[in-house]
């Protein structure tokens, strides 16, 4: 955001919504946050399906998953769906 | 339908295809319907243009100036889901006429509830008659849960909603949830199909079915509201697995009237001891917590009544039409 305020001809026609959401950070909403032990993951992938932020990234170069903490809100779901019980939600500070 | 084939969604194919609906939505944590919304748009087969409804999902993907729609997205009002869908097929077909589109493109219609079973339905009802080629899909969190939690057409019987409020006078919701989706297969249509996001590849697979349906598709998805059924984010694909197993939600699908158990439902029909009481699904809802008293157990039994009654003539409705 800049301090200036725009001119009407510099924003955008009324109703057209033209900026991306994921420039808006809904991380900072959560108070608890997954915390992932490796040894038990099995790469099942539930949890990148059930997540509804998108906030777990499957990474096929790598094998592995990754979580998205500027997005997360700590819903908890994929610590409750995780067959293998492999995700904690654990406060920050933990 | 254009073709037969049985689509192999796998888990790592879906994890890898970006997101149409994206991060940055500003649904509560845990939400359902944004859960479904991100699922469902993995299930597109090219170029697809989204209207929605007014209703949680519209709010929270389109707060000025930013969008969660990587697509081509249309809000106009609250009842016209369906219309905005007739209007686009309209334009395509016109701009196909006049060789100013080539390639052929998708339509997916967006609803809850409200803009389904109550405000909307009217404008569905015609865009279907009317034969318009498009995908409607109902996610039902059962309730105007945007507005302060509402009851809705939707809403089931014995939910404690800001209109249903339970107390003295009555124990939640008197009325019972309008059975949907047997009102849109009396329309006639080629496809319609009821579906959870717990059993993600089952909704991906009926989703791209109805797409690949050449007219109007109908598909029913149940997703649970944390913030209106005053339950725990943590929970929320729980729910949608136990409205399965409890057969508050049987998942089918009917190809031209020709219904047909999904299998999450069909393994329940195979081993009735299967079938979970309502209760293991209405505990926990604080929604529902005030069936949980002696002088509600009479509305606690309505329900499992009310349930197993629905389940048995589903039961009968797919045999008698195989
Ligand atoms: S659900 Fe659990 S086991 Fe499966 S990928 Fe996620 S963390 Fe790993
Ligand atoms: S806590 Fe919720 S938002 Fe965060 S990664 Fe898990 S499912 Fe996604």
């Amino acid at each position: 955001m800049s301090s200036k305020e725009k001119g009407w001809k510099e924003i955008s026609i009324a109703g057209v919504c033209s900026k991306s959401s994921v420039g808006f950070m809904t991380g900072d909403w959560k108070t608890y946050m997954p915390v992932r032990d490796l040894e038990k993951c099995t790469t099942c992938l539930t949890c990148v399906m059930l997540c509804p932020e998108g906030a777990i990234k499957w990474r096929p170069e790598m094998g592995k998953i990754e979580f998205d903490f500027s997005f997360c809100k700590g819903c908890g779901i994929c610590a409750n769906e995780c067959p293998t019980k492999a995700i904690a939600m654990k406060l920050p500070e933990e | 339908m254009t073709t037969t084939q049985e689509w192999k969604f796998t888990a790592k194919d879906i994890a890898a295809k970006p997101d149409l609906f994206l991060s940055g939505h500003r649904a509560c944590a845990g939400c359902g319907p944004a859960g479904v919304l991100r699922l469902i748009m993995k299930a597109t087969r090219g170029p697809t243009i989204v209207t929605e409804a007014t209703g949680c999902m519209e709010v929270v993907s389109s707060i000025y100036p930013y969008t969660s729609w990587a697509l081509p997205w249309l809000h106009t009002a609250f009842e016209t889901a369906a219309a905005n869908a007739a209007g686009i097929d309209a334009a395509l077909k016109a701009m196909r006429r006049k060789g100013k589109a080539k390639q052929h493109i998708d339509i997916i219609a967006l609803a809850g509830d409200g803009g389904t079973y109550d405000i909307g339905l009217q404008a569905l009802s015609g865009a279907v008659e009317r034969g318009h080629d498009f995908l409607f899909v109902l996610y039902d969190n059962e309730g105007y849960m945007n507005t302060g939690i509402q009851r809705s057409g939707g809403t089931p019987i014995g939910a404690a909603t800001t209109t249903t409020p339970a107390g003295k006078v009555i124990p939640g919701k008197i009325e019972k949830k309008k059975p949907i989706t047997e009102i849109m297969l009396a329309h006639e249509m080629e496809y319609v199909a009821t579906a959870t996001p717990y059993y993600w590849k089952d909704m991906l697979t009926k989703v791209r079915k109805g797409l690949e349906v050449e007219g109007p598709a109908f598909l029913h998805v149940f997703a649970p509201c944390p913030r209106g059924w005053r339950s725990e984010p943590a929970k929320t694909m729980e729910y949608a697995k136990l409205a399965v197993e409890s057969c508050v939600f049987p998942v089918w699908e009917a190809i031209n009237g020709k219904r047909q158990l999904s299998i999450p439902s069909k393994l329940i029909a195979l081993a009735p001891q299967k079938k979970k009481p309502v209760k293991d699904y209405l505990a926990g809802q604080g929604r529902f917590r005030h069936l949980f008293t002696p002088q509600n157990k009479h509305v606690l039994d309505e329900i499992q009544r009310l349930t197993d009654e629905r389940w048995q003539r589903l039961l009968q409705k797919c045999e008698s039409s195989v």
